[in-house]
Protein backbone atom coordinates (compact mmCIF):
# COMPACT_ATOMS: atom_id res chain seq x y z
CA UNK A 1 0.00 0.00 0.00
CA UNK A 2 1.50 3.33 -1.05
CA UNK A 3 1.70 6.38 1.21
CA UNK A 4 -0.80 8.06 -1.11
CA UNK A 5 -3.30 5.21 -0.63
CA UNK A 6 -2.87 5.41 3.14
CA UNK A 7 -3.40 9.15 3.04
CA UNK A 8 -6.54 8.68 0.96
CA UNK A 9 -7.87 6.03 3.36
CA UNK A 10 -7.26 8.37 6.28
CA UNK A 11 -9.00 11.28 4.56
CA UNK A 12 -11.91 9.00 3.64
CA UNK A 13 -12.28 7.86 7.25
CA UNK A 14 -12.17 11.48 8.37
CA UNK A 15 -14.75 12.37 5.74
CA UNK A 16 -17.19 9.92 7.28
CA UNK A 17 -17.07 11.94 10.48
CA UNK A 18 -16.68 15.45 9.11
CA UNK A 19 -18.41 15.17 5.72
CA UNK A 20 -17.75 18.75 4.70
CA UNK A 21 -14.35 19.19 6.30
CA UNK A 22 -11.77 21.15 4.34
CA UNK A 23 -9.12 18.47 4.03
CA UNK A 24 -7.22 20.32 1.28
CA UNK A 25 -6.11 22.92 3.74
CA UNK A 26 -5.39 20.75 6.77
CA UNK A 27 -2.19 21.81 8.46
CA UNK A 28 -0.22 18.55 8.80
CA UNK A 29 1.43 19.59 12.06
CA UNK A 30 -1.57 21.00 13.92
CA UNK A 31 -4.01 18.97 15.99
CA UNK A 32 -6.89 17.57 13.94
CA UNK A 33 -9.15 18.04 16.93
CA UNK A 34 -8.59 21.78 16.76
CA UNK A 35 -8.93 22.09 12.99
CA UNK A 36 -12.00 19.90 12.59
CA UNK A 37 -13.68 20.19 15.99
CA UNK A 38 -13.45 16.47 16.70
CA UNK A 39 -14.50 15.16 20.10
CA UNK A 40 -13.70 11.81 21.69
CA UNK A 41 -16.80 10.23 20.19
CA UNK A 42 -15.75 11.37 16.70
CA UNK A 43 -12.22 10.16 17.33
CA UNK A 44 -13.46 6.69 18.21
CA UNK A 45 -15.46 6.66 14.96
CA UNK A 46 -12.25 7.62 13.12
CA UNK A 47 -10.35 4.73 14.69
CA UNK A 48 -13.17 2.36 13.73
CA UNK A 49 -13.08 3.74 10.15
CA UNK A 50 -9.31 3.21 9.94
CA UNK A 51 -9.73 -0.35 11.11
CA UNK A 52 -12.28 -0.98 8.37
CA UNK A 53 -10.16 0.60 5.65
CA UNK A 54 -6.63 -0.38 6.58
CA UNK A 55 -7.11 -3.34 8.90
CA UNK A 56 -5.09 -1.44 11.52
CA UNK A 57 -6.35 -1.76 15.08
CA UNK A 58 -5.00 1.34 16.82
CA UNK A 59 -4.75 0.58 20.53
CA UNK A 60 -5.99 3.26 22.88
CA UNK A 61 -2.47 3.84 24.18
CA UNK A 62 -1.47 5.04 20.69
CA UNK A 63 -4.33 7.50 20.17
CA UNK A 64 -2.00 10.42 20.88
CA UNK A 65 0.06 9.54 17.82
CA UNK A 66 -2.95 10.22 15.61
CA UNK A 67 -3.36 13.75 16.93
CA UNK A 68 -2.04 15.44 13.76
CA UNK A 69 -2.32 14.50 10.09
CA UNK A 70 1.43 13.96 9.75
CA UNK A 71 1.62 11.96 12.97
CA UNK A 72 -1.27 9.78 11.84
CA UNK A 73 0.21 9.11 8.39
CA UNK A 74 3.59 8.19 9.86
CA UNK A 75 1.97 5.91 12.41
CA UNK A 76 -0.35 4.23 9.91
CA UNK A 77 2.41 3.72 7.33
CA UNK A 78 4.51 1.91 9.91
CA UNK A 79 1.51 -0.08 11.16
CA UNK A 80 0.54 -1.20 7.64
CA UNK A 81 4.14 -2.25 6.95
CA UNK A 82 4.27 -4.19 10.18
CA UNK A 83 1.06 -5.97 9.26
CA UNK A 84 2.53 -6.94 5.88
CA UNK A 85 5.83 -8.15 7.31
CA UNK B 1 -48.25 19.04 17.76
CA UNK B 2 -46.26 18.02 20.77
CA UNK B 3 -44.01 20.47 22.59
CA UNK B 4 -40.54 19.20 21.89
CA UNK B 5 -38.62 22.00 23.51
CA UNK B 6 -38.98 24.66 26.12
CA UNK B 7 -41.25 27.34 24.80
CA UNK B 8 -41.51 25.71 21.41
CA UNK B 9 -44.43 27.54 19.91
CA UNK B 10 -44.92 25.78 16.62
CA UNK B 11 -43.57 22.97 14.50
CA UNK B 12 -43.74 21.98 10.87
CA UNK B 13 -45.20 18.61 10.03
CA UNK B 14 -42.75 17.20 7.51
CA UNK B 15 -44.09 13.77 6.82
CA UNK B 16 -46.68 11.25 7.92
CA UNK B 17 -45.44 7.71 8.48
CA UNK B 18 -48.97 6.34 9.03
CA UNK B 19 -52.19 6.10 7.02
CA UNK B 20 -55.86 6.26 8.04
CA UNK B 21 -57.04 2.81 9.08
CA UNK B 22 -53.58 1.74 10.20
CA UNK B 23 -53.23 0.22 13.65
CA UNK B 24 -50.61 1.82 15.86
CA UNK B 25 -49.05 0.92 19.17
CA UNK B 26 -47.80 3.18 21.88
CA UNK B 27 -44.22 4.14 21.02
CA UNK B 28 -44.56 3.83 17.24
CA UNK B 29 -43.03 6.65 15.24
CA UNK B 30 -45.93 8.22 13.39
CA UNK B 31 -44.62 11.48 11.95
CA UNK B 32 -41.56 13.61 11.37
CA UNK B 33 -41.70 17.17 12.69
CA UNK B 34 -39.18 19.92 11.98
CA UNK B 35 -38.26 21.96 15.06
CA UNK B 36 -35.66 24.54 15.99
CA UNK B 37 -33.22 21.73 16.57
CA UNK B 38 -33.83 19.69 13.48
CA UNK B 39 -36.18 16.92 12.50
CA UNK B 40 -37.71 14.84 15.28
CA UNK B 41 -39.43 11.50 14.99
CA UNK B 42 -42.72 11.87 16.84
CA UNK B 43 -44.01 8.87 18.74
CA UNK B 44 -47.60 8.09 19.58
CA UNK B 45 -48.72 7.60 23.16
CA UNK B 46 -51.75 5.39 22.77
CA UNK B 47 -52.72 2.18 21.03
CA UNK B 48 -55.46 2.39 18.43
CA UNK B 49 -56.39 2.83 14.80
CA UNK B 50 -55.62 5.98 12.85
CA UNK B 51 -58.87 7.74 12.04
CA UNK B 52 -57.87 10.81 10.04
CA UNK B 53 -54.73 12.80 9.31
CA UNK B 54 -55.79 16.36 10.02
CA UNK B 55 -52.67 18.35 9.22
CA UNK B 56 -51.04 18.29 5.78
CA UNK B 57 -47.29 17.81 5.46
CA UNK B 58 -45.48 21.11 4.99
CA UNK B 59 -47.83 22.93 7.37
CA UNK B 60 -46.56 24.79 10.40
CA UNK B 61 -48.98 24.61 13.33
CA UNK B 62 -48.93 25.80 16.95
CA UNK B 63 -48.11 23.40 19.77
CA UNK B 64 -51.28 21.68 20.94
CA UNK B 65 -52.86 21.50 17.49
CA UNK B 66 -54.50 18.15 16.77
CA UNK B 67 -52.41 16.52 14.05
CA UNK B 68 -54.51 13.41 13.59
CA UNK B 69 -57.37 11.56 15.22
CA UNK B 70 -57.25 8.09 16.59
CA UNK B 71 -59.85 5.47 17.43
CA UNK B 72 -59.07 3.92 20.74
CA UNK B 73 -58.87 0.22 21.49
CA UNK B 74 -62.24 -1.53 21.57
CA UNK B 75 -63.52 0.39 18.56
CA UNK B 76 -64.86 3.45 20.28
CA UNK B 77 -67.05 5.35 17.85
CA UNK B 78 -65.17 8.03 16.00
CA UNK B 79 -67.79 10.52 17.08
CA UNK B 80 -66.14 10.35 20.46
CA UNK B 81 -63.73 13.18 21.08
CA UNK B 82 -60.63 12.10 19.21
CA UNK B 83 -57.41 11.74 21.05
CA UNK B 84 -54.63 13.75 19.57
CA UNK B 85 -52.29 11.43 17.74
CA UNK B 86 -49.34 13.14 19.19
CA UNK B 87 -50.32 13.48 22.78
CA UNK B 88 -50.08 17.08 23.77
CA UNK B 89 -48.53 16.05 27.03
CA UNK B 90 -47.60 18.74 29.49
CA UNK B 91 -44.56 20.11 27.87
CA UNK B 92 -41.45 19.10 29.68
CA UNK B 93 -38.94 21.29 27.95
CA UNK B 94 -36.08 19.92 26.01
CA UNK B 95 -32.91 20.23 27.98
CA UNK B 96 -30.68 22.30 25.84
CA UNK B 97 -28.09 24.64 27.07
CA UNK B 98 -26.56 23.88 30.39
CA UNK B 99 -24.03 26.54 29.69
CA UNK B 100 -23.54 29.21 27.08
CA UNK B 101 -23.40 27.62 23.66
CA UNK B 102 -19.88 26.77 22.58
CA UNK B 103 -18.18 28.75 19.86
CA UNK B 104 -19.00 27.77 16.32
CA UNK B 105 -16.76 25.02 15.03
CA UNK B 106 -14.20 25.86 12.38
CA UNK B 107 -15.57 23.43 9.85
CA UNK B 108 -19.16 22.48 9.10
CA UNK B 109 -20.20 18.89 8.73
CA UNK B 110 -23.49 18.54 7.06
CA UNK B 111 -25.79 15.92 8.42
CA UNK B 112 -29.06 15.10 6.80
CA UNK B 113 -32.45 14.85 8.45
CA UNK B 114 -34.21 11.51 7.96
CA UNK B 115 -37.04 13.10 6.04
CA UNK B 116 -34.58 14.91 3.79
CA UNK B 117 -32.71 11.69 3.14
CA UNK B 118 -35.88 9.89 2.10
CA UNK B 119 -36.93 12.79 -0.15
CA UNK B 120 -33.47 12.99 -1.72
CA UNK B 121 -33.76 9.35 -2.68
CA UNK B 122 -37.15 9.94 -4.25
CA UNK B 123 -35.94 12.99 -6.17
CA UNK B 124 -32.51 11.66 -7.03
CA UNK B 125 -30.74 14.56 -5.33
CA UNK B 126 -27.05 14.14 -4.49
CA UNK B 127 -26.86 14.89 -0.78
CA UNK B 128 -23.12 15.46 -0.92
CA UNK B 129 -23.68 18.63 -2.95
CA UNK B 130 -26.15 20.24 -0.58
CA UNK B 131 -25.42 23.03 1.84
CA UNK B 132 -27.89 23.35 4.72
CA UNK B 133 -29.73 26.60 5.17
CA UNK B 134 -30.44 26.00 8.85
CA UNK B 135 -28.25 26.98 11.78
CA UNK B 136 -27.60 23.38 12.79
CA UNK B 137 -25.74 22.47 9.67
CA UNK B 138 -28.39 19.86 9.01
CA UNK B 139 -29.61 19.41 5.46
CA UNK B 140 -33.39 19.73 5.72
CA UNK B 141 -36.26 18.62 3.56
CA UNK B 142 -36.56 22.12 2.13
CA UNK B 143 -32.88 22.14 1.16
CA UNK B 144 -33.41 18.93 -0.78
CA UNK B 145 -36.52 20.22 -2.52
CA UNK B 146 -34.83 23.46 -3.41
CA UNK B 147 -31.93 21.53 -4.90
CA UNK B 148 -34.36 19.43 -6.92
CA UNK B 149 -35.87 22.62 -8.30
CA UNK B 150 -39.23 21.52 -7.03
CA UNK B 151 -41.83 23.75 -5.48
CA UNK B 152 -40.39 23.74 -2.02
CA UNK B 153 -42.54 24.63 0.90
CA UNK B 154 -41.31 27.94 2.25
CA UNK B 155 -38.55 26.99 4.62
CA UNK B 156 -37.41 29.01 7.55
CA UNK B 157 -34.25 30.83 6.60
CA UNK B 158 -30.99 30.21 8.39
CA UNK B 159 -31.40 33.50 10.19
CA UNK B 160 -34.93 32.59 11.27
CA UNK B 161 -33.90 29.23 12.60
CA UNK B 162 -30.86 30.50 14.46
CA UNK B 163 -33.07 33.22 15.89
CA UNK B 164 -35.69 30.64 16.90
CA UNK B 165 -33.08 28.49 18.58
CA UNK B 166 -31.65 31.45 20.45
CA UNK B 167 -35.12 32.41 21.59
CA UNK B 168 -35.78 28.90 22.86
CA UNK B 169 -32.51 28.83 24.78
CA UNK B 170 -33.12 32.30 26.10
CA UNK B 171 -36.62 31.43 27.28
CA UNK B 172 -35.60 28.22 29.04
CA UNK B 173 -32.51 29.65 30.68
CA UNK B 174 -34.30 32.83 31.74
CA UNK B 175 -37.09 30.77 33.26
CA UNK B 176 -34.50 28.64 35.02
CA UNK B 177 -32.59 31.55 36.48
CA UNK B 178 -35.77 33.43 37.37
CA UNK B 179 -37.55 30.55 39.06
CA UNK B 180 -34.98 28.02 40.20
CA UNK B 181 -32.93 28.92 43.26
CA UNK B 182 -29.74 27.17 42.24
CA UNK B 183 -27.01 26.06 44.55
CA UNK B 184 -23.68 24.84 43.25
CA UNK B 185 -21.21 22.31 44.63
CA UNK B 186 -17.90 21.15 43.21
CA UNK B 187 -15.65 18.29 44.03
CA UNK B 188 -12.25 17.31 42.62
CA UNK B 189 -12.12 13.58 42.13
CA UNK B 190 -9.09 11.36 41.72
CA UNK B 191 -10.45 9.01 39.09
CA UNK B 192 -7.17 7.18 38.45
CA UNK B 193 -8.73 3.80 39.34
CA UNK B 194 -11.54 4.29 36.83
CA UNK B 195 -9.18 5.50 34.10
CA UNK B 196 -6.84 2.54 34.68
CA UNK B 197 -9.74 0.11 34.76
CA UNK B 198 -11.11 1.45 31.48
CA UNK B 199 -7.66 1.29 29.82
CA UNK B 200 -7.47 -2.40 30.77
CA UNK B 201 -11.00 -3.02 29.54
CA UNK B 202 -10.38 -1.28 26.23
CA UNK B 203 -7.05 -3.05 25.67
CA UNK B 204 -9.02 -6.28 25.54
CA UNK B 205 -11.71 -4.87 23.26
CA UNK B 206 -11.69 -4.47 19.50
CA UNK B 207 -12.13 -0.97 18.13
CA UNK B 208 -15.84 -1.53 17.56
CA UNK B 209 -16.45 -2.28 21.22
CA UNK B 210 -14.33 0.33 22.91
CA UNK B 211 -15.83 2.39 25.67
CA UNK B 212 -15.44 6.12 26.23
CA UNK B 213 -14.78 7.45 29.71
CA UNK B 214 -18.00 9.44 29.47
CA UNK B 215 -19.95 6.15 29.61
CA UNK B 216 -18.27 5.30 32.92
CA UNK B 217 -19.19 8.73 34.27
CA UNK B 218 -22.81 8.35 33.16
CA UNK B 219 -23.05 4.96 34.85
CA UNK B 220 -21.59 6.36 38.05
CA UNK B 221 -24.06 9.26 37.97
CA UNK B 222 -27.01 6.90 37.52
CA UNK B 223 -25.89 4.72 40.42
CA UNK B 224 -25.11 7.66 42.71
CA UNK B 225 -28.50 9.24 41.98
CA UNK B 226 -30.06 6.13 43.49
CA UNK B 227 -28.64 7.26 46.82
CA UNK B 228 -30.04 10.80 46.56
CA UNK B 229 -33.34 10.45 44.70
CA UNK B 230 -34.45 14.03 45.28
CA UNK B 231 -32.05 15.11 42.52
CA UNK B 232 -33.89 13.04 39.93
CA UNK B 233 -37.29 14.29 38.80
CA UNK B 234 -39.11 17.51 38.19
CA UNK B 235 -40.40 20.54 40.10
CA UNK B 236 -44.01 20.82 39.00
CA UNK B 237 -47.07 22.35 40.66
CA UNK B 238 -44.96 23.75 43.49
CA UNK B 239 -43.65 20.43 44.57
CA UNK B 240 -40.90 17.95 43.83
CA UNK B 241 -42.00 14.96 41.83
CA UNK B 242 -39.24 12.41 42.01
CA UNK B 243 -38.94 9.80 39.31
CA UNK B 244 -38.27 6.13 39.90
CA UNK B 245 -36.71 5.83 36.47
CA UNK B 246 -33.57 7.76 35.70
CA UNK B 247 -33.77 9.26 32.21
CA UNK B 248 -30.33 10.75 31.87
CA UNK B 249 -30.25 13.81 29.60
CA UNK B 250 -26.90 14.02 27.87
CA UNK B 251 -25.66 17.36 26.56
CA UNK B 252 -24.54 16.88 22.96
CA UNK B 253 -22.94 19.68 20.97
CA UNK B 254 -24.26 20.14 17.44
CA UNK B 255 -22.62 21.79 14.49
CA UNK B 256 -23.01 25.53 14.40
CA UNK B 257 -23.11 25.98 18.15
CA UNK B 258 -26.34 24.15 18.87
CA UNK B 259 -26.84 21.87 21.82
CA UNK B 260 -29.41 19.22 22.61
CA UNK B 261 -29.73 16.97 25.63
CA UNK B 262 -31.74 13.90 24.67
CA UNK B 263 -32.28 11.28 27.34
CA UNK B 264 -30.80 7.84 27.82
CA UNK B 265 -33.94 6.19 29.11
CA UNK B 266 -33.88 3.94 32.17
CA UNK B 267 -30.21 4.64 32.77
CA UNK B 268 -30.46 2.95 36.17
CA UNK B 269 -30.66 -0.44 34.43
CA UNK B 270 -27.77 0.06 32.03
CA UNK B 271 -24.31 -1.45 32.48
CA UNK B 272 -21.29 0.53 31.28
CA UNK B 273 -21.20 -1.18 27.85
CA UNK B 274 -24.96 -0.64 27.51
CA UNK B 275 -24.52 2.99 28.51
CA UNK B 276 -21.82 3.33 25.82
CA UNK B 277 -24.10 1.82 23.20
CA UNK B 278 -26.98 4.10 24.20
CA UNK B 279 -24.73 7.17 24.20
CA UNK B 280 -23.21 6.36 20.77
CA UNK B 281 -26.66 5.87 19.36
CA UNK B 282 -27.89 9.19 20.79
CA UNK B 283 -24.86 11.19 19.62
CA UNK B 284 -25.07 9.74 16.12
CA UNK B 285 -28.80 10.44 15.87
CA UNK B 286 -28.59 13.87 17.48
CA UNK B 287 -26.02 14.91 14.88
CA UNK B 288 -28.00 13.30 12.06
CA UNK B 289 -31.18 15.02 13.24
CA UNK B 290 -33.23 11.91 13.98
CA UNK B 291 -34.06 12.02 17.65
CA UNK B 292 -37.35 10.69 18.97
CA UNK B 293 -39.87 12.89 20.70
CA UNK B 294 -39.76 10.90 23.95
CA UNK B 295 -36.00 11.32 24.14
CA UNK B 296 -36.36 15.07 23.90
CA UNK B 297 -39.01 15.47 26.54
CA UNK B 298 -38.40 12.89 29.23
CA UNK B 299 -35.05 13.64 30.84
CA UNK B 300 -35.25 13.59 34.64
CA UNK B 301 -31.74 14.96 35.17
CA UNK B 302 -29.01 16.20 32.83
CA UNK B 303 -25.28 15.55 32.56
CA UNK B 304 -22.96 17.89 30.70
CA UNK B 305 -19.33 17.29 29.93
CA UNK B 306 -17.32 20.31 28.84
CA UNK B 307 -13.93 18.88 29.71
CA UNK B 308 -13.09 18.09 26.11
CA UNK B 309 -13.25 21.76 25.25
CA UNK B 310 -10.76 22.38 28.02
CA UNK B 311 -12.95 23.81 30.78
CA UNK B 312 -11.84 22.70 34.24
CA UNK B 313 -15.37 22.80 35.61
CA UNK B 314 -18.89 23.67 34.51
CA UNK B 315 -21.49 25.28 36.76
CA UNK B 316 -24.55 24.53 34.70
CA UNK B 317 -27.97 26.10 34.48
CA UNK B 318 -30.67 23.58 35.35
CA UNK B 319 -33.07 22.78 32.58
CA UNK B 320 -36.57 23.31 33.92
CA UNK B 321 -38.53 21.51 35.20
CA UNK B 322 -35.60 19.28 36.16
CA UNK B 323 -34.04 19.84 39.55
CA UNK B 324 -30.38 19.04 39.02
CA UNK B 325 -27.57 19.12 36.51
CA UNK B 326 -24.29 17.26 36.89
CA UNK B 327 -21.23 18.69 35.15
CA UNK B 328 -17.82 17.25 34.38
CA UNK B 329 -14.74 19.25 33.52
CA UNK B 330 -11.41 18.31 32.01
CA UNK B 331 -9.76 15.04 32.93
CA UNK B 332 -6.09 15.80 33.45
CA UNK B 333 -3.02 14.46 35.19
CA UNK B 334 -2.41 16.58 38.29
CA UNK B 335 -0.02 16.57 41.24
CA UNK B 336 -2.03 14.93 44.01
CA UNK B 337 -1.21 13.94 47.56
CA UNK B 338 -1.63 10.20 48.06
CA UNK B 339 -0.44 8.50 51.26
CA UNK B 340 1.68 11.52 52.17
CA UNK B 341 3.50 11.85 48.87
CA UNK B 342 2.78 13.90 45.78
CA UNK B 343 1.93 11.74 42.81
CA UNK B 344 0.58 12.37 39.31
CA UNK B 345 -3.06 11.31 39.32
CA UNK B 346 -5.96 11.55 36.86
CA UNK B 347 -8.22 14.17 38.34
CA UNK B 348 -11.43 15.79 37.21
CA UNK B 349 -13.90 18.21 38.76
CA UNK B 350 -17.48 17.14 39.09
CA UNK B 351 -20.07 19.79 39.83
CA UNK B 352 -23.67 19.71 40.89
CA UNK B 353 -26.16 22.46 40.16
CA UNK B 354 -29.31 21.73 42.10
CA UNK B 355 -32.68 23.29 42.84
CA UNK B 356 -32.75 24.39 46.47
CA UNK B 357 -36.52 23.94 46.61
CA UNK B 358 -36.04 20.23 45.90
CA UNK B 359 -32.89 19.41 47.83
CA UNK B 360 -30.50 20.88 50.36
CA UNK B 361 -26.76 21.33 49.96
CA UNK B 362 -26.05 18.63 52.50
CA UNK B 363 -27.78 16.07 50.32
CA UNK B 364 -26.12 17.46 47.21
CA UNK B 365 -22.74 16.96 48.88
CA UNK B 366 -23.72 13.38 49.70
CA UNK B 367 -24.44 12.86 46.00
CA UNK B 368 -20.99 14.11 44.94
CA UNK B 369 -19.40 11.98 47.61
CA UNK B 370 -21.34 8.92 46.40
CA UNK B 371 -20.27 9.68 42.84
CA UNK B 372 -16.63 9.84 43.92
CA UNK B 373 -16.93 6.61 45.90
CA UNK B 374 -18.51 4.79 42.95
CA UNK B 375 -15.74 5.95 40.64
CA UNK B 376 -13.15 4.44 42.98
CA UNK B 377 -14.56 0.97 42.31
CA UNK B 378 -15.27 0.92 38.60
CA UNK B 379 -15.33 -2.87 38.45
CA UNK B 380 -18.41 -2.78 40.68
CA UNK B 381 -20.26 -0.21 38.59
Amino acid sequence: MTPEQIRQAFIDALGQIVPEGDFEHLRPDRPLREQLDIDSYDFLQLVIGLHERLGVDVPEADYQRLATLQGALDYLTAAVQRARA
Amino acid sequence: MPALGADMEAGTLVEWLIKPGQRVKRGDVVAVVETQSGAVDVEIWEDGTVDALVVEPGTSVPVGTVLATLQGEGGAPSAAPPAPASAAAPAPPKPRASAPAPAAPPAGRYKVSPAARRRAEQLGVDLAKLVPSGPEGVVSLADVERAAGGAAAPAPTAVDRMEAMRRAIAAAMTKSKREIPHYYLASSMDVTPAVAWLARENAARGVQDRILFAAVLLRAVAVALGEVPELNGAWLDDRLQTSREIHLGVGIALRGGGLVAPAIRNAQDKTIPEMMAAMSDLVARARAGSLRSSELSEATVTVTNLGEQGADAVYGVIYPPQVALVGFGRLASRPWVVDGTVQPRDVLQATLSADHRASVGHRGAIFLSALDRRLQQPEKL
